[in-house]
């Protein structure tokens, strides 16, 4: 019993204890957000924190794929999250996004046309571009001499065991779909047959299929040529000035991460207010500058220093992207991806 | 009664955590979703027994025993040593490998890769005193190594606990019967260690089996194991239904060859089983 008398003591003193920490200030609405890793200035949050009176609760994902696991499954109640534009069609396929009211969000006009009412999602519904870029190879200067201008460089046994290709279905065999010719999002079993036999042929000449360490592996020289995303590529040439990336001829991917508000979000009023401050020109500036990507904010982007709005390998000019596509998900097909890609590993 | 309320908590934790998600795994392994719903199938299962997905299983499995087989021939000795009277500084060996494992697993393996790389430290080394260069990372031979070096306690710790039991008057009994050192470890040492030596097997083989870590970050992605193949069936196609038939298919193993390591114990306590 007198186990039991100290247990109330206890639990009595914890009350008043939380009844304190609890009173201290009347509670700020919470806003919650999940981004990728290290991509976004944090002192902006601070900012944003201050300025509206809202306290931020800031997450991050590794993966697209994480952060589709998560939302679906329920549990977590996050108000803006940032997925990739294939992901964002298949979230809004599902139905798993609210809408959003442009009108909440006048700094929008910013945002340079050319990156609006995209195929993922055509009248900006769901979602407003946060960062965009391409895929391209990413090349050590002083390993390889000749013009990159071609995906076939990836297949030249010359570079045997330095190419460095991504562990990932979708953007492996798009280089290979690229390089013959097809689309990056084609639905046709003999055109990925055919890009799969030819992933099979570089297979000996490949070093390894990496993700993240990949750059890390071109900036300490450990090989000539990577399929790399141009954000990545951005930070790996400020690293070593031996490196540089070119966007093949044959066309490359543009992809876009956004900005959009999933289902049942309990902030949205604060969810549009985040997208709107991250959408203003001198905060998508300094995110510009922080994360080395491109921003779609064409006023913050006329603010940046000329050598990297200039820079076509970052900033492409609407010529660069003639052959460009954006990644379309695939539904059923993906499973025939899967299974090349598989057979590609089995190998 | 008072039994009953001792074990609820666990009982609870088994129920939420343990046999409610195993169910899931049966039933998503079963079934296959149209348009029109979940219907029974054993389509997932036939997938399965396609050649290139039991090429992946062959794989794994090779890799799996060979490291389990390098882990016991190092581990065993080390185990020996450790519970001998010869060595005085057991504890300061037995913190030597418990200390490691303090640390993140994908920072040690990680770790690997710098050691490994082509100008990695090993290289380096290497060079320096006009020997030729090794390149072993993305290989299978560093998916091996990363697997031995991450699992090695795993072995040594089930044996070290068993031979440091063993009565020491039995050993030296043995001895005064005329047994030989060789003998004595063949006859008495070694069959008296089995316990542990199953343990170790059992422990190592598995998560060898299954990681997907190890052979995407040293074997440089180039390799699709078993366990890549259970992950991006979740992750990337959102293939619910191949992933858990896979998975099944891995618990099958795990349940097989835990089965034969039975039998194996089993037999040497003089034939138990029957």
């Amino acid at each position: 019993m007198v186990q039991k008398g100290k247990m109330k003591v206890f639990l009595f003193s914890l009350i008043i204890l939380s009844l304190f920490l609890s009173g201290c200030k009347k509670a700020k609405p919470k806003l919650y957000v999940y981004n990728w890793g290290d991509y976004i200035d944090e002192s902006i949050l601070e900012e944003f924190e201050k300025e509206m009176d809202i306290k931020v609760i800031y997450d991050t994902f590794a993966t697209n794929e994480d952060m589709y696991v998560k939302i679906k499954s329920g549990g977590s109640s996050y108000d803006v999250i940032f997925p990739s534009d294939y992901m964002l069609t298949r979230m809004r396929e599902e139905d798993m996004l609210e809408k959003i009211d442009l009108d909440q969000i006048p700094n929008h006009k910013y945002l340079d046309s050319r990156f609006m009412s995209n195929e993922y999602d055509p009248s900006n519904t769901y979602s407003l571009p946060y960062m965009w870029g391409t895929f391209g190879i990413l090349y050590n200067t002083t390993m390889v001499d000749e013009k990159v201008d071609s995906w076939d460089i990836l297949w030249d046994p010359k570079y045997a065991k330095q190419i460095l290709m991504l562990d990932s279905q979708r953007d492996s065999i798009g280089a290979a779909l690229l390089k013959l010719g097809y689309s990056l999002n084609t639905l046709d079993y003999g055109q990925l047959v055919e890009a799969g036999n030819l992933l099979k042929k570089q297979k000996p000449l490949v070093l390894a299929y990496v993700v993240d360490e990949g750059k890390d592996k071109m900036i300490a020289g450990e090989a000539a040529l990577a399929l790399t995303w141009s954000g990545e590529a951005g930070y790996a040439c400020k690293v070593n000035s031996d490196l540089a990336y070119a966007i093949p001829k044959e066309g490359t991917n543009i992809w876009f991460d956004v900005m959009a508000i999933p289902k049942g979000a309990k902030n949205k009023e604060g969810a549009l207010k985040f997208m709107d401050f991250l959408c203003s020109p001198e905060i998508s500036l300094r995110n510009a500058k922080y994360t080395g990507y491109a921003t779609p904010n064409s006023a913050a982007k006329a603010m940046l220093p000329e050598e990297i709005r200039n820079d076509r390998s970052s900033y492409p000019e609407e010529e660069d992207l003639v052959n460009a596509e954006v990644f379309v998900n695939l539904g059923k097909t993906l499973k025939e991806y899967d299974r090349i890609w598989t057979e590609i590993k089995a190998h | 009664m008072k039994k009953f309320s001792a074990m609820t908590p666990y009982l609870i934790w088994m129920a939420l955590f343990i046999i409610i998600p195993m169910l899931l795994v049966v039933y998503y392994a079963f079934t296959v979703t149209t348009s029109e719903g979940a219907t029974w199938s054993l389509a997932n299962f036939a997938r399965f027994f396609e050649p290139i997905y039991l090429r992946v299983l062959w794989r794994s499995l090779t890799l799996a025993l060979v490291s389990t087989l390098i882990c016991l021939l190092l581990g065993y000795p080390v185990a020996m040593i450790m519970a001998g009277n010869a060595f005085s500084r057991k504890k300061v060996l037995l913190v030597l490998f418990v200390v490691p494992m303090w640390m993140n697993f994908l920072l040690r393996t990680y770790a690997w890769l710098s050691i490994l790389e082509r100008n990695g430290l090993l290289n380096v080394f290497l060079t320096s005193i006009n020997l030729p260069r090794l390149n072993i990372l993305y290989t299978n031979t560093a998916v091996i190594l990363g697997m031995v070096y991450n699992f090695l306690p795993f072995m040594v710790l089930p044996i070290y606990s068993v031979l440091s039991k063993i009565d020491k008057g039995v050993i030296e009994a043995a001895g005064d019967l005329g047994a030989n050192s060789v003998q004595v470890f063949t006859r008495v040492i070694f069959p008296l260690s089995l316990p542990g030596v199953i343990s170790g097997i059992t422990m190592v083989f598995m998560p060898a089996l299954t990681t997907f870590v190890i052979p995407r970050l040293l074997g440089g992605g180039q390799f699709t194991l078993i366990g890549n193949l259970i992950e991006q069936q979740f992750l990337v196609v959102a293939d619910w239904g191949f992933g858990s038939a896979i998975s099944m298919v891995m618990i099958l193993f795990i349940l097989l060859s835990m089965a034969i390591m039975s039998f194996f114990e089993g037999e040497d306590k003089e034939a138990t089983l029957w």
